[in-house]
């Protein structure tokens, strides 16, 4: 624990930093290009056309229409968890590069480590806030009774990027020792996606496994399948965004609770790691 | 350390530092598992039980071989590294000059890669506002200050990088080998800047091999051989120690004076002339010869025969030599000796150190050179010039 707030002291010394490694992040992209910041955008609309025209017309996947708000969009109920889940995954992949990339920077000055991931975690959020500004501006459009839950949904942004970082934390480490670890998670996110409720309706899982029964004579599919962190943040982001009602007092706790062992876990092996840096690269 | 109270600017207590050496890199988990552990590796170390404190407001110079350990003692003191025992603590604002712009975004512009450079060396934006101005007209780089850097010369981008670490304000300075960077006249600055430093009594830590800047600028310094301290304390004795130990034929010449060489022929003794015969003591501003006795033990073809004095405390004033004179000699066997004669000798008084040489024709091969060889002492003569160390003889009208 006591490593974990030597990292946030870090943090809190260095705003300043922080703001302009962001900055580098954010402007470094997209520099030289003609659309620019736009095309932030451009990946998101691509998936969702993507998406939609083979999940929902060609497969022809069901979501259930929003309950209370009654909106039946299915690109619309994609998005709200498909936004959701490419923000982890950015976090993650930039995060876990970050101290790589940057390796020439820190075998040669003193700063806060932790501010390179916290910067490519921040980069990603700006990028995530304008997809959502987006989202919310559409979902306005079309209906859904969405100003009552803005601030939980900045509530549950703020807590899946902690979430995202801390698991980038980790990974950033383990990819400083071993660098098929940026290879390796991109396997690993192909697989996490399709066991996320991204694509179909967690309604869908429920009735296999209510058709399976019991697995292993105590649990059940849904209990495993539901284990996942993603899928219960992707559900707490359609309960407030599509929904438009309360989440599930259990889900909420548990997205809480698996950002707190993110963070403390990240934290611990980053601190620990973190002297070692400049001779390990 | 002296029973004087300083406060220590850094304190370096019993740094030990342990690199591991790997046979076998293994950085993909493939390789780790087949072996069925990490990495084949050996201990080295980089550091043994180093330990010193550099006073504040001092110029402290790490000296030593390449592979002693003093890069890496400096990476410590940066933070950068940690020591696997011991404890490094300072006091005061640091910043490290180990590479001028490391964390330049090549996209970006030269004002925002100032500023992301200045924020990574813990300046504030305030601060960065306030000298943002100083640090562009330093780097000469002006007019293409809102270019992305990827198209600057490599030139203007070192220049632009020191301009921001030297900026940077610190209490405590650390160096490493940075300052010979851009052309003369950046040079100029750059020097210029680093006697503001030491003026304002700010700390500088500095790596360097040149021996000519070390001596010029250091007040302490710390020898390292191999990980170990040798030494610490007033730079010229530790200076010319170290300077010494790195020819490997030295030895001890005729009273208290340091020689090495090849030997083929051996400086027998230095002597002060005045009007062919010796004198303890010259006034300044006479005339004087000085006269190198030597034995070649085997005929030597061309060598060179050269001269040097120094101040007492090591600053080098005069150098000559029968090559740069066109003194052609084309070869010595047996006993004989060699004169030099100086019309004016323009040095106030003192006792200045002689040191005579004799080299092979390219002066690289020393065949014997002797340091404090003889005494130059000089006392008041005609000129009334008030101090310093050359005697010029100025006149008022």
């Amino acid at each position: 624990m006591d490593l974990v707030i030597t990292l946030l002291a870090d943090l809190r010394r260095s705003p300043e930093l922080l703001a302009n490694l962001t900055r580098r992040e954010v402007k470094g992209k997209y520099k030289r290009t003609l659309l620019g910041q736009l095309w932030s955008l451009a990946n998101p609309i691509a998936l969702m056309i993507i998406y939609t025209a083979v999940f929902s017309v060609i497969i022809r996947v069901r979501a259930e229409p929003g309950d209370p708000s009654g909106l039946d969009v299915f690109a619309v109920w994609l998005m709200c968890g498909l936004l959701a889940w490419s923000f982890f995954t950015n976090v993650v992949t930039s995060g876990m590069g970050a101290l790589v990339a940057n390796e020439n920077l820190i075998k040669k000055v003193y700063f806060p480590r932790i501010t390179l991931v916290a910067a490519s975690s921040l980069a990603a959020l700006f990028t995530w806030a304008i997809e959502m500004a987006v989202l919310a501006v559409v979902l306005l459009v079309i209906g859904a009774d969405l100003w009552l839950w803005i601030p939980g949904v900045l509530a549950m942004m703020a807590l899946l990027a902690l979430f995202s970082m801390g698991v980038a934390m980790i990974l950033s480490i383990a990819n400083v020792h071993f660098r098929d670890t940026q290879h390796l998670m991109s396997i690993v996110f192909q697989a996490w996606f399709y066991l996320s409720p991204v694509l179909y309706p967690v309604s869908l899982v429920k009735e296999h496994s209510d058709s399976f029964g019991q697995v292993l004579g105590f649990t059940t599919l849904i209990d495993i399948y539901r284990l996942n962190p993603m899928e219960r943040f992707i559900e707490v982001f359609r309960n407030l965004l599509y929904d438009n009602r309360m989440p599930e007092l259990d889900s909420l706790l548990y997205c809480v609770g698996w950002t707190a062992v993110a963070l403390v876990l990240g934290g611990w092996v980053f601190a620990r790691n973190q002297k070692k840096l400049a001779e390990a690269l | 350390m002296s029973a004087v109270t300083t406060t220590a600017a850094v304190t370096v207590e019993s740094v030990s530092k342990r690199f591991r050496v790997y046979h076998e890199r293994n950085q993909s988990l493939k390789a780790a598992i087949m072996r069925g552990r990490r990495s084949v590796y050996e201990d080295f170390w980089a550091l043994r039980d180093v330990g010193f404190e550099i006073p504040q407001a001092t110029t402290f110079g790490l000296v030593g071989d390449n592979g002693s350990g003093k890069s890496t003692l400096l990476k410590c003191i940066a933070g950068i590294l940690w020591p696997d025992s011991g404890t490094v603590s300072s006091q005061g604002r640091m910043a490290a000059l180990l590479e001028v712009g490391s964390g330049f975004h090549p996209e970006l512009s030269g004002r925002d890669n100032v500023y992301l450079n200045g924020s990574i060396l813990g300046m504030t934006r305030k601060e960065i506002d306030r000298k943002f101005d100083g640090i562009v007209d330093f780097s000469g780089v002006e007019e293409f200050i809102d270019q992305p850097v990827k198209n600057y010369s490599s030139g203007m981008y070192v220049r632009l990088g020191f301009s921001v670490a030297i900026n940077v304000d610190p209490e405590i300075l650390l160096v490493d080998e940075v300052l010979a960077v851009g052309d003369a006249a950046f040079q100029e600055k750059c020097a210029e800047k680093f006697t503001q430093f030491r003026r304002e009594g700010r700390t500088v830590v500095v790596v360097s091999h040149s021996m000519p800047s070390l001596r010029a600028m250091c007040d302490q310094v710390a020898w390292l051989e191999h990980g170990r301290l040798v030494d610490t304390g007033e730079a010229r004795p530790i200076l010319e120690r170290y300077l010494d130990s790195t020819r490997r034929d030295i030895r001890p010449g005729p009273n208290g004076s340091i020689r090495w060489g090849s030997g083929e022929a051996e400086i027998d003794g230095v002597e002060v002339l005045q009007d062919g015969r010796p004198v303890d003591a010259i006034h300044s501003g006479d005339a004087v010869t000085i006269r190198i006795s030597y034995t070649a033990h085997e005929p030597v073809a061309t060598p060179v025969f050269g001269l040097a004095l120094d101040t007492p405390d090591g600053v080098h004033l005069w150098g000559s030599n029968t090559r740069d004179v066109s003194r052609v000699i084309d070869s010595i066997a047996g006993s004989g000796t060699v004169d030099c004669t100086i019309p004016t000798a323009a040095l106030q008084p003192g006792a200045f150190e002689i040191t005579a040489a004799i080299t092979d024709s390219s002066t690289t091969h020393v065949i014997d050179f002797v340091r404090g060889s003889a005494r130059l002492n000089v006392v008041v003569g005609r000129a009334g010039d008030s101090d310093g160390v050359v005697a010029l003889d100025g006149r008022w009208q």
